[in-house]
């Protein structure tokens, strides 16, 4: 019997330690399936945050750096530019990387560093217990917005791939989902182009991925798939926001 | 002993550096150590280096923190209100065991105080300005000369302890130029199999400084702690100067401030106070051994640029045996000779 499905070599065996419903753990794949599919699982470091990503140093099974809180992008900077013929990935969250990450992920999309930013969105921090993240949308109710987000006390939630994209050092951005098969194959195809575009020497690349978070957003996984449509595709529209490749 | 030539406190950082196989510098723009940045930006793509002027000092810690992981020796400056903004990086390089310099060209605070030279980042480089139970090697130089060599010397040790290092000056030496032989000093970078490079041919690296189950993040602790046991054992490193038989009043001062109470030591015997020194070059660890012998020591002086920091770790050195008192100016102002001498002759 010829095996024609199995766990892609870049992901460790250790359990996914996310909650259940949670779509980190399809996210996690894909990576690892790009990276197993590109070939460059022997060159590949990947840099963690700090949130549920956190552990991500023992999902994957390459070299990797777990950085402070909103700082991959510049461990990112000083490992590429240490080492430009490695591949270089940062894999954070909404809360990491909008909030108190943001002049990293700028400054590193500024300098087009030639890096691949996976971008976990799920409007919420997570790991913390469901606080308000810069992505949490107006009405929402979390931990801290016990009344829902609203446009007086809290603003307006953050949109990183059309802010990025007005840059000039970015490369390829692209915001994408999993909340249904065909959503999965668009993301997985928009992941591996963000890593090929490092591989020919582009940056800077960022696949931004709308995530659900069952626990925090108190639903059950399905409903929480319904909810991300219903609330957060109105506010990060899906699509290509930045592609220079395509030119 | 080659030929000397005359160079800037800041650009011999650079060239020490250079020298000392450091192939990538981070930085971010601050007063007094802007000679530095702006030599290896120059200097750095000749040697096939890389200069990155970060866009925060947050930022600049944390590149020092990836190239580090990727194994190369990894240098950042900065001044006292920067080195506060680089503590949380510097508390996850200790953790995590990278060996890295960092420069500390202080100028005078608290808050945005002020560009002129200091010694009141003391507390904040020895006692470990980040949290968690970690330290750094702290290097105090008192001429170019020296700072040529504890450079060197700062990425040496970081490499051979796996631990960050830092290069502790004040603003003037930075200014001040100087002859330096650069000698004949080869780098001493041994293998980095913990680097990250790509895990061809061998299991995944990690670089890390979270050990999630308090056990083993206890475990972890006790063996860091085990390392700083080493370092305080083999590295401390002082000057002694006219602490001979004959001394009965002893000045200690670390880096710039040295050079001055060496004057004031020479003054005093010229009047009869028979003085002598003891110069920390090792900040932490601090050079504990230097005072083993005080039997005919009646008291000590301390002499600093701040209000009395390095003073508390000359008291736990002394331990009671003598008592010890202490002189400083704050805010940019040095003790000066005569103020130094007035002191003696107070006290003795």
């Amino acid at each position: 019997m010829e095996k024609i499905f199995g766990m892609p070599k870049s992901l460790t065996a250790k359990p996914f330690s996310f909650c259940a419903g949670c779509t980190h753990g399809i996210i996690h794949r894909l990576v690892a399936e790009v990276i197993d599919e590109l070939g460059i699982k022997e060159s590949a470091i990947g840099v963690g945050s700090v949130g549920c990503s956190v552990f991500s140093y023992e999902f994957f099974d390459v070299d990797m750096a777990s950085a402070s809180h909103g700082r991959a992008p510049a461990v990112a900077t000083g490992i590429k530019r240490a080492r430009p013929n490695n591949i270089v990935f940062t894999y954070q969250g909404d809360g990491d990387l909008a909030a108190i990450g943001t002049a990293e992920i700028v400054h590193a999309a500024a300098r087009s560093e030639k890096i691949t930013v996976i971008f976990v969105n799920n409007a919420i921090y997570g790991m913390t217990g469901g606080q308000m993240a810069p992505t949490t949308v107006l009405g929402q109710k979390t931990e801290t917005t016990p009344y829902g987000r609203t446009v007086e006390n809290q603003g307006y939630p953050v949109k990183m791939s059309e802010m990025l994209s007005a840059l000039d050092g970015s490369n390829f951005i692209e915001r994408v989902t999993v909340v249904t098969p065909a959503y999965v194959n668009k993301a997985k195809a928009a992941i591996k182009k963000a890593f090929q575009y490092q591989i020919e020497g582009k940056g800077f690349n960022l696949v931004e991925v709308l995530s659900t978070c069952p626990s925090c957003w108190g639903m059950p996984p399905l409903k929480a798939m319904d909810w991300l449509k219903e609330n957060m595709l109105p506010v990060f529209p899906l699509g290509v926001y930045k592609d220079n490749g395509n030119k | 002993m080659g030929e000397k030539i005359l160079m800037k406190g800041n650009e011999a950082i650079g060239e020490a550096a250079i020298s000392a196989g450091c192939r990538c510098f981070f930085g971010y723009p601050i007063t007094p150590q802007s000679e530095l940045p702006a030599f290896l930006a120059k200097k750095m793509p000749l040697v096939g280096g890389v200069f990155l002027q970060a866009e925060s000092e947050i930022a600049a810690i944390n590149m020092v923190y990836g190239a580090a992981s990727a194994g190369v020796r990894v240098m950042t400056s900065s001044s006292s209100p920067g080195i506060s903004l680089k503590q949380e990086g510097i508390s996850y390089i200790a953790g995590a065991e990278l060996p890295v310099l960092i420069c500390n060209v202080q100028r005078a605070g608290p808050g945005l105080g002020t560009i002129q030279p200091s010694q009141s980042d003391y507390f904040q480089a020895v006692k470990g300005g980040g949290h968690g139970d970690y330290r750094l090697i702290v290097l105090s130089p008192s001429s170019v000369q020296e700072v040529i060599d504890l450079i060197r010397l700062g990425f040496d040790l970081a490499d051979k302890y796996k631990t960050p290092a830092m290069f502790l000056a004040e603003g003037m030496l930075g200014q001040l130029m100087e002859p330096v032989d650069l000698g004949d000093y080869k780098p001493n970078i041994p293998d980095k199999p913990w680097a990250l490079t790509g895990c061809k041919g061998r299991e995944k690296n990690i670089v890390t400084s979270l050990w999630i189950d308090p056990e083993e993040l206890e475990r972890h602790n006790l063996e860091l702690q085990k390392k700083y046991a080493k370092i305080k054992e083999n590295e401390q490193r002082w000057e002694e100067f006219k602490f001979d038989d004959e001394a009965e009043y002893l000045i200690v001062a670390h880096g710039t401030m040295a050079r001055i109470a060496k004057s004031a030591v020479i003054k005093a015997r010229e009047e009869g106070i028979k003085t002598g020194l003891i110069r920390p070059i090792s900040l932490w660890p601090y050079p504990e051994k230097a005072f083993a012998n005080l039997k005919n020591i009646k008291k000590i002086l301390v002499v600093e640029m701040s209000m009395g920091q390095m003073v508390e770790d000359v008291r736990l050195s002394v331990n009671g045996r003598v008592p010890v008192e202490f002189f400083g100016r704050a805010g940019g102002m040095f003790p000066t000779v005569n103020q130094i001498l007035g002191k003696l002759r107070e006290i003795k």
